[in-house]
């Protein structure tokens, strides 16, 4: 082999990103001890968790009824606030779409769907209890609020991906802008509206178990007053019930995916 | 001559320039005949697909006039200009079928222009519609094809539907942009023989886009040659002499 051929490296070293990861390693050390973490505070804090845990077995389940109650507001949260997003969502993402929306309207829709975004969806939720009062009111508006942005914005950027090319021809065939986009637009990315749609709706059921520890609605009311009278054997049974409930979303949504495939 | 009287396509001093100063077409003046077959030849990058696309307007000209059947395209708008795109077919290189959507509702696109939204969004075309895109799909060799996805065809077959799906507007102009670049030779003359027999039979003007120059010869009555975005030869295909290949695509070693 040549002296020439042995100087050409096929993998160069990134001194850059040596430095940045050896600086990402000693900041995070440094930080460990800003945190006061130590054995001491961890074997304190696992021997808490270890009666903590003793405590909530064996789950109670003899209020059945205000669980079920929680849970099913729960649920009809969920449902209609991921149903109103989806309703909106649907003219959002195509008004914020570049390629099809002229500049204003859709530079002024993206900044409309920052604004939903901008907000963690509790906060939102925090705002309604306190503008419309405790209940699940507050809780639907917060959590539509969320899938709309949520969902606009992903479908908005699935939009700018389709192929103009078939675009193009349904436009060359003398079709009308609506005409455009139920053959043209929505066939490309009707699937992917509907898998943003069901994440959603699988993100709204944990959200909406949430939203009731700040008063709007469904079972994490029932679980924060749980936890505040030490009741960690009920906690458990709603803990449990929660994670029933999402498992069988998970399983009912893989099966539409399939479905829709 | 009156403009109401001029039959078929007469392009005026088109000019379309994408980078002002730049033109890509200087000056084009033509005029097609309202039935056979014209090949644009010429080489990659001189023009012939945005002339194709000036005519539908999916490119707008910069200055110039585009009458078909007397009737000038290029100041068209809106309504307008839908009612003149839906009277002129195209069929694409990479045929553009909405590949998500089944061949009969890509051949039925081909009415958009002539149904309501109501109607194209619920599929509820008129029956005789629905009957004649089962003849056209007969007539381009997919009888059993109608509910299978447009994804699920091959080259060959994609580009029958989307000749069905331009004579399905029943045109009065097809415009083809390089139809058969993406296809294997045979399947190439194939699809040449189906679209110049069709529209043929159907007596409305072809012009077609072709990088080959022996399928030019082969299927059209009249040769348009461009170089530079100009015509440089009008004739039919026996007056093409290689000193015109020359002109057209410079260079002389591959001939």
């Amino acid at each position: 082999m040549s002296a020439s051929a042995l100087r050409r490296r096929a993998f160069p070293p990134n001194w850059g990103a040596r430095a940045t990861a050896l600086g990402l390693v000693i900041y995070a050390i440094y930080a460990l001890g800003q945190l006061d973490i130590t054995w001491a505070r961890l074997s304190l804090g696992f021997g808490e968790a270890g009666r903590f845990l003793a405590r909530m077995w064996p789950p109670n389940f003899s209020r059945a009824e205000l669980l079920i109650e929680g849970l099913l507001e729960s649920l009809q949260i969920a449902l209609i606030s991921s149903a109103l997003g989806i309703l909106f969502a649907l003219p959002l993402g195509l008004m914020a779409a570049r390629n099809l929306a002229p500049w204003p309207l859709s530079v002024a829709t993206r900044g409309f769907i920052a604004f939903c975004r901008s907000l963690h969806y509790v906060i939102v939720a925090i705002l309604f209890v306190k503008a419309i009062g405790f209940g699940a009111l507050a809780g639907v508006a917060a959590l539509t609020i969320a899938s709309m942005g949520f969902i606009a914005k992903l479908f908005a950027e699935a939009i700018e991906e389709i192929s103009m090319k078939q675009v193009e021809a349904i436009r060359a065939t003398g079709a009308s802008f609506g005409a455009v986009l139920i053959y043209g637009v929505l066939p490309q990315v009707a699937s992917r509206f509907i898998g943003f749609s069901l994440y959603q709706l699988d993100s709204n059921l944990r959200n909406s178990t949430l939203v009731g520890i700040v008063g709007a609605g469904g079972i994490g009311g029932t679980l924060f007053a749980a936890f505040k009278r030490f009741d960690y054997d009920f906690v458990a049974a709603i803990l449990l019930s929660i994670i029933a409930l999402i498992f069988i979303a998970e399983l009912v949504s893989a099966r539409i995916r399939v479905l829709l495939r | 001559m009156q403009t109401g009287a001029m039959q078929g396509l007469v392009i005026k001093g088109l000019v379309k320039e994408y980078v002002p100063g730049k033109p890509v077409l200087r000056g084009i003046n033509l005029a097609i005949a309202p039935q056979g077959i014209t090949a644009v030849i010429g080489p990659s990058g001189t023009g012939k697909s945005t002339l194709l696309r000036c005519i539908n307007r999916l490119v707008e000209p910069t200055a110039g006039e585009i009458l078909l059947n007397g009737h000038d395209l290029v100041p068209l708008r809106g309504r307008g200009l839908r009612m003149a795109r839906r009277r002129i077919g195209m069929v694409f290189q990479e045929y553009n079928l909405v590949e998500r959507l089944t061949v009969m509702e890509n051949v039925l696109s081909g009415r958009l222009g002539y149904v309501s939204f109501w109607q194209a969004w619920m599929r509820r075309y008129p029956e005789a519609d629905i009957a004649r895109a089962f003849s056209l799909l007969d007539a381009v060799g997919l009888p059993e094809q109608a509910t299978r996805r447009a994804d699920a065809l091959s080259g060959g077959q994609r580009q029958r539907v989307g000749i069905a799906r331009a004579l399905m507007q029943q045109p009065e102009l097809l415009l083809a942009d390089e139809p058969t670049s993406s296809l294997d030779p045979r399947t190439a003359v194939e699809i040449m023989e189906l679209m110049t027999g069709l529209s043929t039979s159907a007596n409305v003007p072809l012009v077609v886009n072709i990088h080959n120059v022996d399928l030019a010869r082969r299927f059209a009555q009249r040769i348009i040659g461009m170089a530079g975005g100009e015509i440089v030869f009008d004739g039919p295909p026996e007056a093409l002499q290689p000193g015109h290949l020359r002109q057209i695509y410079g260079g002389e070693d591959w001939l």
